[in-house]
């Protein structure tokens, strides 16, 4: 096989697998949009909000030890114990849902009926009071993302793959990143648990209820309170997920929040209401931006993935503007 | 009524009195957003030296220092914003600690008679003082980083056939090194590969393909915020040999490798100035202002890298307004005269020694062509298990006849284009 060929074959398997981490973030715009019709501009700090929190429950760090520390003349930071991952995991999915609670009482319950525009910009007010909030907790600097996750090519997959070069030196088998196979299992177990939820159980099928006509739903009896204090308790949990695996890319930092860049052009691919939609428009960004990269980023100086991703949305948006799997919109005048 | 008149008669005296002002140093920090784990540490570093002279040395020259903070979050509006609230507040020179606020300050710093002091950063070709009477950017910039980096591979064997990667955050900072290096490669024979990375640099699974394809003998990396810490990552998933790979003073922290764990150790980054907390000052700092309370922020990043950049901008610019109050013969100086003392400012070993960082940095003069310095780049190494960086090479020229003619091209493009005539008659 033409060593070219090859390597585009490489960048197509990374492209999948960058895909699936770009639709973990969408995953979250999705739950809440579906839901209550709210564009939650605080998804990306959501996922930090959860990453810093799960990294300050294993460190065993104080919350707002700063402020504390200030206040009181104290110099206290550690409680000095270390807690497990998957408990860590438990403690910051119980912060979430208290979040979700909180936004809900504080916030979205008094603007119930308002405009989207309105809910939306409740949601820029939210992302700079979390991220404000995140600080004052956890401080600033950079956390290393210790869960136990793997990290560093795969030597399994490069040694198996490397004889399709057919003795070609310049191809060293393929490379994928451990890490990035861990996210796309991830990514389909957490799919496959939200449909079979939003499918299969009471609280699932009243979450698609209000998100079809909340009237209706609170018509037979559904609690829109209950529901959206769900809708955001799992759109905490997706967060989490995606703050864990963006965290142990890069270290948890500020910047985290910024990966709902990445999102954008997911949802507008794949539509706002659809979870498999999330997925879908996330390969195709992936493998679109990262081959057109490799074809034509030499020709154009590269760094082309950000417009491409894009460009590539806007393509689709033009033809489908709700999107590969969202709802058609229809308004009767 | 006696006592009346006499109390009245010493408050007027004391009214009357030349009150001295506090020389201020304004900081344009950024403590929040993406980029404050790197805004923190130096903005705690600057603040702490002038706190550290106060205390121990009762300011400069006898007058207490000040440094109001204004937050920039890293954003060029802020930043502009933040130089005009404080510039009335009697500034004495701005460290705008951006490349992109600093640009936009030059020509209103310039009008206004305040100095800026860009130390690594900003316009490289405002090394020319002819041009830009009143920025700085001493000891070093971009273009001697460049040079810098070469050089160090050139001490480690020959470049000619040799094949050298950039990979550099898409922006008028990453760009700056690409003239030198492409100039550097014609006259050494070694193939540049340029790799943008768009901002902010969380995903860069292309170039690191791209690396690993064409495995380029060293990597050279001009990179801020999460792009150094995913960088670092991507390098050690591709086994790439982190002692091949080299960051810019940017990209050379302890938060561009901590998160990497392991994976890190021997990778390579230019300074400018000393690593570590075994400088004599450090005990200073630690008796004079953590243990009195008065520490910047929360006394943890004491001798890290940017901790002792933010540390030895403030020395450079103490150092200055000393020059300035001996030059013009009064403590209460101005901006205009704290310009003046950047323009004289004489760096010496027995200088630093004597303010407890022996080796800190290298010797250097500033004169009224030459606001960069000599442009002397040292090489840092990270050593993974001890989490420390350890100077590997001492500070070394850079290729000044690669870099001057650039200089003098821009800076005399920009002349030219501003009408600026020749300050330095």
């Amino acid at each position: 096989m033409p060593t070219d060929l090859l390597y585009g074959a490489e960048v197509v398997l990374n492209g999948l697998m960058a895909g699936v981490l770009y639709a973990l973030v969408a995953l979250g715009f999705v739950l809440i949009y579906k839901a209550s019709g709210i564009f939650n501009y605080a998804q990306g700090v959501m996922a930090l909000f959860a990453a810093l929190t799960l990294v300050g429950i294993m460190e065993g760090q104080v919350p707002f030890s700063h402020l504390i520390n200030a206040a009181f003349g104290t110099d206290i930071h550690h409680f000095g114990w270390h807690v497990p991952a998957f408990a860590a995991i438990l403690l910051t999915l119980a912060v979430m849902v208290g979040f979700a609670y909180l936004v809900q009482r504080f916030v979205f319950r008094h603007l119930v009926g308002q405009e989207p525009i309105i809910l939306f910009m409740a949601t820029i007010g939210l992302a700079y009071f979390l991220e404000g909030v995140g600080d004052l907790m956890w401080g600033s600097e950079i956390k290393k993302m210790a869960v136990g996750l793997p990290q560093g090519g795969s030597l399994w997959v490069e040694e198996n793959t490397q004889w399709l070069g057919f003795g070609n030196e310049d191809f060293y088998g393929f490379f994928i990143d451990k890490l990035d196979m861990v996210a796309t299992v991830i990514a389909v177990v957490l799919v496959l648990a939200l449909v079979a939820f939003s499918q299969y159980t009471k609280q699932g099928r009243a979450m698609r209820a209000v998100a079809d006509d909340h009237q209706a739903a609170l018509s037979v009896g559904v609690s829109l309170n209950f529901i959206w204090i769900l809708v955001w308790s799992l759109a905490g949990f997706v967060a989490l997920v995606a703050g864990i695996m963006w965290g142990a890319k890069s270290g948890v930092q500020f910047s985290l929040s910024l990966i709902a860049l990445k999102a954008l052009p997911v949802l507008m691919l794949g539509g706002f209401t659809s979870i498999p939609g999330a997925i879908v428009g996330g390969l195709i960004i992936g493998v679109g931006e990262k081959l057109f990269e490799f074809s034509f980023g030499p020709m154009l100086g590269g760094a082309t993935e950000n417009w491409f991703a894009y460009v590539l949305a806007l393509v689709f948006l033009v033809f489908r503007p709700q999107g590969l799997f969202g709802e058609k919109i229809i308004e009767r005048v | 009524m006696k006592m009346k008149l006499g109390t009245m008669a010493v408050a007027a005296v004391m009214a009357a009195s030349p009150v001295m002002a506090d020389l201020v140093f304004p900081s344009l920090s950024y403590r929040t957003g993406p980029y404050a784990a790197g805004g923190i540490p130096f903005a705690d570093g600057y603040a702490d030296y002038m706190n550290l002279l106060n205390a121990r040395d009762g300011g400069i020259g006898g007058v207490m220092t000040s440094v109001p903070e204004c937050e920039t979050g890293y954003n060029t509006e802020k930043g502009v914003e933040c130089y005009e609230s404080t510039k009335g507040e009697g500034a004495l020179v701005y460290q705008p600690l951006s490349t992109g606020i600093t640009y936009q300050l030059i020509p209103k710093a310039t009008a206004d008679g305040i100095p800026i002091h860009s130390m690594g950063y900003g316009r490289t070709s405002a090394a020319n003082g002819d041009v830009f009477s009143n920025v700085f950017n001493y000891p070093a910039n971009y273009w001697n980083g460049a040079s810098g980096a070469i050089n160090y591979l050139m001490s480690q064997g020959d470049l000619a056939g040799k094949k050298i990667a950039l990979v550099y955050h898409n922006s008028a900072y990453g760009k700056e090194p690409i003239r030198t290096l492409e100039d550097l490669s014609k006259k050494h024979g070694f193939k540049l590969t340029l790799l943008p990375v768009d901002h902010p640099g969380q995903e860069q699974k292309s170039q690191w393909l791209q690396i690993r394809r064409e495995k380029p003998d060293n990597v050279i990396m001009y990179g801020w915020g999460v792009m150094n810490q995913v960088a670092v990552q991507e390098a050690a998933n591709i086994r790439y040999p982190m002692e091949d790979f080299i960051g810019i003073w940017w990209s050379g922290s302890e938060n561009d490798v901590l998160p990497a764990g392991d994976a890190a150790n021997g990778y390579k980054a230019l300074t400018f100035h000393g690593v570590g907390n075994d400088f004599p000052v450090f005990e200073d700092i630690q008796k004079y202002v953590v243990d009195a309370g008065n520490a910047a922020g929360a006394g943890d990043q004491i001798g890290t890298v940017l901790y002792n950049r933010g540390l030895y901008a403030a020395m450079l610019a103490a150092e200055a307004a000393k020059t300035a109050q001996e030059i013009h013969g009064t403590a209460d100086i101005t901006a205009a005269m704290m310009r003046d003392g950047m323009e004289a400012l004489e760096i010496t070993e027995a200088k630093m020694a004597a303010l407890g960082l022996p080796g800190f940095g290298p010797e250097f003069n500033v004169s009224c062509a030459n606001h960069g310095g000599p442009g002397l780049v040292g090489m840092t190494q990270w050593d993974a298990s001890a989490k420390t960086w350890s100077l590997i090479n001492e500070f070394a020229p850079s290729d000044m006849d690669v870099i001057q003619p650039l200089i003098d091209e821009d800076s005399a493009a920009y002349a030219a284009e501003n009408k600026i005539a020749s300050s330095c008659k």
